[in-house]
């Protein structure tokens, strides 16, 4: 096994560990640092498979934006100290057991697959070639404008949303 | 990395998916719900990537998927989060259990 083939599962294993700690402790501050390192893996991820600018991204709008919006939502809404009501054992039994399933259903799929061989040609998915691609009329001009939009109609949206009416 | 399969890859995903599943059934708090849904967006964006990268390297729409849906997540993180606050100054709550005022 190579370096880079030790990486990848050291990778996946932080992911992984990070993830579930995630979506089961019961102090949800915790939960939300708990997202922001798994995230971070991810980046990471991205990072092994030589996608800087995709990473970047990542860290920059997961970590950097979304992480800190929740975290800021949790100290608007929660008492931090408190510990979240565990849930019900039926519903963890249940829930569990339809992960479980799904998870086993699904890999069992994928191992049976045939994937076609590893293309030999490496990727340019350098940062000119992206930024060309997404401006030019005959890439991704169009769904970037709509984008745009969709990112102004949500931060009009929000402030409709989050603006404090007087019930007078 | 030619030594890791696209399996492996796909295995990690698959497994990331099915814990935001997991937080998705149980949570009863909208915040962590939020958190799972994240998960959930990131499981499908390491899907692109892989598949992008492995089957065909010559292309870029895996990894514009992954941009727009970047974007879009953060769109819905941000509306979802003004929700959240709005629901609590009306409910003083944010369980999904408690907000069924649109229930008759």
């Amino acid at each position: 096994m190579s370096a880079s083939a030790v990486i990848f599962y050291l990778l996946s294993a932080f992911i992984l560990v990070t993830g579930v700690l995630a979506v089961t402790t019961r102090k949800i501050f915790r939960s939300a640092i708990w997202l922001l390192f798994s995230l971070a893996g991810i980046a990471g991820l991205y990072f092994w498979m030589g996608l800087e600018f995709i990473a970047a991204v990542q860290i920059v709008v997961y970590v950097g934006g979304i992480v800190v919006l929740i975290i800021f939502s949790i100290f608007l809404t929660q008492q931090t100290g408190k510990e979240l009501t565990a849930p019900r054992r039926r519903r963890v039994l249940f829930s569990a057991l339809a992960v479980a399933l799904g998870f086993v259903l699904t890999c069992l799929i994928l191992t049976r697959e045939p994937f076609p061989g590893i293309a030999g040609r490496s990727m340019d998915a350098g940062i000119a070639t992206i930024g060309s691609s997404l401006l030019s009329l005959s890439g991704y001009a169009l769904p970037f404008e709509v984008v745009s939009i969709l990112l102004l109609a949500a931060m009009i949206g929000c402030i409709v949303v989050a603006l404090k009416t007087n019930k007078s | 990395m030619n030594e890791v399969p696209l399996s492996h890859i796909l295995i990690l995903s698959t497994a990331l998916f099915f814990i935001g599943m997991y937080g998705l059934f149980t949570r009863r708090n909208l915040i962590t719900m939020l958190m799972s849904i994240e998960l959930l967006l990131n499981s499908v964006n390491i899907n692109f990537v892989a598949f992008n990268k492995y089957l065909y390297p010559g292309r870029l729409d895996g990894v514009f998927f992954v941009l727009f849906i970047i974007t879009i997540a953060a769109a819905e993180a941000a509306v979802a989060i003004a929700i959240i606050i709005n629901l609590y100054r009306n409910l003083h709550s944010i369980d999904v259990e408690e907000a069924d005022d649109m229930k008759f």
